[in-house]
């Protein structure tokens, strides 16, 4: 009958509507089922033979995924106001308000993924079954996306469950599994197979229950109280909006559904959903949303980067992988892989170092299995994946062998010497340095063209970001094989052309070296950290560069001068503050402290000393001021690395900074940045700062140009 | 130009603000029509002489609803020309009552007006009003909303007060306050409370403890620790002030105002008032202002407010005699003492609230009655009351003995 909805009736006047939107691997809601669901509407509420429906999805792949983000993309790209996007939106949630009002009612048998405006669809009906299955799941992550749920969620679940339960959800994006849903009362019941779940909603219509929604009802309360005087709302609302605040202060979407939840809850509901869709309306205009949409598909297209040089062939399938090195790197590596269901051999030097490799993963299972989020059984063919030895025969035959070793070229240099004999006919090396060269690595092996960088980010099991750095001779095919191993990892590649620091580390590099500068500049630390949060940064820079410790700051800025690096790779500013405190033996957590003392209780406060050190000068620059010295220097950075052909386009610095390094998701990446903040703006702080601080801020127009234009696919 | 006189001041004694006060049977109402009979009786004046009753209510729902200063009158059976209203400037809304009552005498249109607060902490609760300041999350953030306890331990923090500075404070204020009255100082002012059957139910302040040392107050634990980092309130605070690392939490339950229930009246007439009731002035309202500060520290308003009208009345502070400073946080009052550079024996010589706790709407009032009874006790001249109060508010006035 339509296009995307199948409506079929049976001899108890049962409707079922099922979707299945054409072309997509998922139902999203897209222009053409809203008006195939008014179509069925009419129907089911003209048609006095029906007395109510099952509203169910015929794709295996979920029942509905949400919004069409292409969809919101081009708005974004469009700039639509905020008013229109309001008016957009009301027109989504109008839709489903018909469907809670047409009279008859309409069970959603959620048979798969129910995610966003897929969730809204199924609250919108008057009751909800769903399939108990480890494919199901339930969420509202619009939050995630930099929106709300515009089409009544952010009504109809405190309605449904009450403020203080439903909060955590819309804020939070959280997925529910089928059962966690049932315990919420976001769904009604379960069922444990789709014969089930039919016969369920079926025998739920047969009971002619009322099609009326609890909110439409005479005396309906929200459950637990709504409003300024709910027992809840110096919890919800109150204490709500400060943790937001301290943590989410650049983000938009928490606080406007925290507002939307608060307001449109005192009042009846189409007037709470008006509210609903303005607050919608504020966000989908903001640049913000923008950006996390479009990081969001930008990181999905990257999982699934087009092969590069063997269209023809199939790349390398790694079955077995060697990795050199069971210190946190080389454990880490090991154990995703063993997820991934690959054999690992896990060198080290001694049997010792080895199996701390194993234990690695030994203790993240057990984390795993206490949690739930594994069983024992897989916990054990995981474990039994990786193989510790000290013996270099265990390659034998590996496909891929990955180095991760101490960071000296010598040392690298050995390791593969030893290792590359026991590789697999057509396999390759790989090595996971953050700062050496890896066209000079290539030197030390036979084959430079199966050579290439794979630079994983620590914790390995967390971070979702591979660097993939390509040598002067690396071919295409080894390109698209360390791709698709990356893929198989489930983690997400970005392509950098081999250079100082590649693209993560340099940035990376600009970020603390600035701090640096500021700190000996006399600036407040206590200043630098706050500002940096202000400005959205996960972790500040004192605090970030104890993390990774000063000795190896020391040892890369070494490296980099006995390399003959050019003069701007030699981290100037950064290395006197670096020298002075590896001299006092401060060396970061490791050593019990850096930057920042570090207690037993793992509290930590500014050193003290640093006051000595960099005495505070009268003058202190606004905490805007220092946050966009941060932010910039690194835009500026990636500009140049985007100019010399480091990089290939902007997606990559965007996704390497955001998943690499911390870049303040916001922002849209260390290149998109500068469209958010406004280029004119952009380009004349940096003009002040290099002015007043350093030529290092300096960026001429044509590269801004071309960091600005040149956007990924 | 017509001036405003203090002719007579009287307060309750204060009850602990929970269940098991001493005041908690006794409604609010009740509280603020005692005072009122208490004005009229002890002076025998005609109450057809007042124009107004001013009373300050911070939480003015539920009981404290519905303008309770109007409906106090007529339950003290003022003469029913006299009319009333409540306000609220939070904590400083006992002084901003006579403060009011002050101005509308100088201006000539009222001759007498009574004038003071109520507020039953532990029937109505501080926050029952509810509020967008708080609730609203659209108002919370962009008005920077933080507990003000969070921005007590900022002022200790910014300023360099240890635990052990904010306690010896709060021991100094318990010392002072028992002296007080072992010394009978609140005598003339104090009003016992009674219940239906005329008997007292509480004619001291119950919320003291005398003999108070620092290694009392140094087991109890921080108050806004908790609340600061699981609340994000520090970190918030933190983007507000961010030259400061961590904010030290040093304030506690024993030295910060303490939660009571009390109400007090002041009564403001004019000269002809005084004449026509045959009472003899005993104090001047030499000046008076308030002030608006930096809202998410809340608290450092009262020497900025001081300053001002200071300068209104063409006064320096060292032209105070004697101050009091609303014990708020003990903080809050280091640091005045500081910024004004005044000594503490100038300061709350008779301790304060928190040794005697804070009846939110009424403490301006009765720090106001309680300096006006040193000035005479000592016979000294001029003293300034000053409060902070919530949402970046301070008020000051400043008296001249008659």
């Amino acid at each position: 009958m339509t296009a995307t909805i199948t409506f079929s009736a049976d001899a108890d006047g049962i409707a079922t509507l099922s979707i299945d939107i054409p072309g997509r691997s998922l139902n999203v809601l897209t222009d053409a089922f809203f008006s195939d669901l008014d179509a069925a509407l009419d129907r089911l509420a003209q048609d006095d033979a029906l007395i109510g429906a099952i509203l169910t999805s015929g794709k295996p792949s979920g029942f509905m995924a949400g919004a069409d983000l292409e969809e919101l993309t081009a708005r974004h790209e469009q700039g639509i106001s905020a008013s229109e996007a309001a008016a957009w939106v009301a027109g989504k949630a109008a839709a489903f308000r018909r469907l809670e009002t047409c009279g008859k009612p309409v069970a959603a048998a959620i048979n798969g993924l129910a995610l966003g405006g897929g969730l809204e669809l199924a609250l919108a009906c008057h009751r909800r079954f769903a399939l108990d299955r480890a494919d199901v799941a339930l969420g509202l992550p619009e939050v995630t996306l930099g929106l709300l749920p515009g089409a009544g969620g952010t009504q109809r679940l405190p309605r449904m469950i009450g403020i203080e339960k439903a909060l955590p959800l819309l804020i939070d994006g959280t997925r529910l599994k089928p059962a966690e849903a049932l315990v919420l009362g976001v769904v009604d019941e379960l069922a444990a197979d789709e014969a089930a779940l039919a016969a369920a909603a079926r025998a739920w219509l047969l009971s002619r229950p009322q099609a009326v929604a609890p909110w439409d009802r005479k005396g309906f309360r929200v459950p637990g109280g709504a409003g300024p005087l709910a027992p809840h709302a110096p919890r919800s609302f109150m204490a709500g909006t400060s943790r937001l605040k301290a943590t989410r202060g650049r983000y938009p979407a928490p606080h406007a559904i925290l507002s939307a939840v608060y307001e449109g809850t005192q009042v009846p509901f189409d007037t709470a959903t008006r509210i609903e869709a303005k607050y919608f309306g504020t966000l989908l205009a903001d640049k913000v949303s923008g950006n996390l949409v479009r990081t969001f598909l930008r990181k999905a297209a990257a999982r699934k980067l087009p092969r590069q040089g063997r269209e023809d062939a199939a790349p390398l399938a790694v079955t077995r992988l060697g990795v050199l090195g069971a210190g946190m790197m080389g454990a880490g590596i090991a154990n995703v892989a063993a997820g991934a269901g690959i054999e690992v051999a896990l060198l080290d030097r001694s049997e010792d170092l080895a199996s701390r490799g194993l234990d690695h993963a030994r203790k993240q299972c057990e984390r795993e299995v206490k949690r739930a989020t594994m069983n024992p059984e897989d916990a054990e063919r995981h474990l039994a994946r990786i193989r510790p030895s000290t013996d270099f025969a265990a390659l034998e035959g590996c496909d891929l062998i990955v180095e991760a070793v101490f960071e000296s070229r010598a040392v690298k240099a050995q390791a593969f010497a030893a290792a590359a004999p026991r590789l697999a006919e057509g396999g390759m090396l790989a090595s996971n340095t953050s700062t050496l060269s890896i066209s000079g690595l290539a030197d030390h092996v036979a084959d430079p063209a199966r050579f290439i960088g794979l630079h994983f980010f620590s914790p390995v099991e967390r971070m979702p970001l591979v660097e993939v750095i390509v040598g002067k001779e690396t071919s295409a095919r080894t390109v698209s094989d360390a791709l698709a191993f990356v893929a198989r990892l489930k983690k997400t590649p970005i392509v950098v052309h081999d250079s100082p620091g590649f693209y993560t580390s340099r940035v990376f590099c600009a970020y603390i070296d600035e701090a640096m500068a500021m700190l000996a500049e006399g600036v407040s630390p206590a200043l630098i950290e706050n500002a940096a949060r202000l400005a959205g940064f996960p972790v500040p820079p004192l605090a970030v560069i104890d993390e990774v410790s000063l000795d190896l700051q020391k040892l890369v800025i070494e490296q980099a001068k006995a390399d003959g690096l050019e003069r701007r790779f030699l981290r100037a500013e950064a290395e006197p503050v670096v020298e002075a405190l590896v001299a006092l033996g401060r060396l970061g957590r490791k050593s019990g402290g850096g930057f920042y003392d570090y207690a037993e209780d793992g509290d930590k406060r500014l050193w003290p000393g640093l006051a000595d050190l960099y005495p505070c000068r009268a003058a202190q620059p606004s905490a805007e001021d220092v946050g966009k010295r941060l932010l910039y220097i690194q835009a500026v950075e990636s500009a140049r690395c985007l100019a010399e052909g480091v990089i290939d386009d902007q997606a990559t610095a965007d996704l390497g900074s955001i998943l690499g390094i911390g870049y303040p998701a916001w922002t849209g990446g260390a290149l998109s940045v500068i469209a958010t903040v406004g280029a004119e703006g952009f380009l004349a702080d940096c003009a002040r700062f290099a002015r007043l601080h350093g030529d290092r801020f300096e960026i001429d127009a044509a590269i801004l140009d071309r960091s600005m234009g040149v956007a990924a696919e | 130009m017509t001036e405003a006189f203090i002719y007579d001041h009287v307060r309750t004694p204060r009850g602990k603000g929970r269940p098991d006060g001493a005041l908690h049977e006794i409604t609010p109402i009740q509280l603020a029509t005692q005072v009122l009979e208490a004005i009229r009786d002890r002076n025998g004046v005609d109450t057809a002489l007042f124009d107004d009753v001013v009373m300050g209510v911070v939480s003015p729902v539920g009981e404290q609803g519905c303008n309770i200063a109007r409906v106090a009158a007529l339950q003290a059976r003022y003469a029913q020309t006299v009319s009333g209203f409540q306000l609220n400037r939070f904590c400083a809304s006992g002084l901003e009552a006579v403060n009011v009552a002050g101005a509308r005498v100088r201006s000539g249109e009222a001759d007498a007006i009574v004038a003071g607060g109520v507020e039953s902490m532990s029937r109505v609760p501080i926050f029952s009003d509810g509020g967008a300041c708080y609730s609203d999350p659209r108002t919370n953030w962009d008005t920077w909303y933080i507990p003000q306890g969070i921005g007590a331990d900022l002022i200790a923090t910014m300023d360099g007060y240890s635990r052990d500075d904010v306690d010896a404070y709060a021991v100094e204020s318990q010392a002072r306050a028992a002296r007080a009255w072992d010394g009978e100082w609140f005598a003339r002012s104090i009003v016992p409370v009674r219940d239906i059957l005329g008997e007292t139910v509480l004619d001291r302040d119950e919320h003291m403890r005398p003999g108070t040392t620092t290694a009392d107050l140094a087991r109890l634990k921080p108050a806004f620790a908790e609340t600061g980092r699981r609340d994000g309130l520090d970190a918030v605070m933190l983007q507000r002030y961010p030259q400061v690392e961590r904010i030290e939490h040093v304030h506690t339950g024993g030295n910060s105002s303490g939660i009571v229930d009390g109400a007090a009246a002041v009564l403001v007439g004019n000269a002809a008032f005084g004449a026509a009731s045959s009472l003899r002035p005993r104090a001047r309202i030499r000046a008076a202002g308030s002030l608006g500060s930096e809202p998410a520290i809340m608290l450092t308003g009262p020497a900025p407010v001081s300053r001002r009208v200071l300068e209104r009345a063409g006064m320096t502070a060292a032209d105070i005699d004697l101050f009091e400073v609303n014990e708020a946080f003990a903080s809050v009052v280091l640091r005045y003492m500081r910024e004004m550079e005044i000594p503490h024996e100038k300061v709350n010589v008779a301790g304060g609230a928190i040794a005697m706790g804070h009846p939110l709407g009424a403490t301006g009032a009765m720090i106001l009655g309680t300096v006006v009874d040193e000035l005479e006790r000592r016979d000294l001249n001029t003293a300034l009351i000053t409060l902070c109060a919530a949402a970046g508010m301070a008020i000051a006035m400043i008296v001249e003995r008659v």
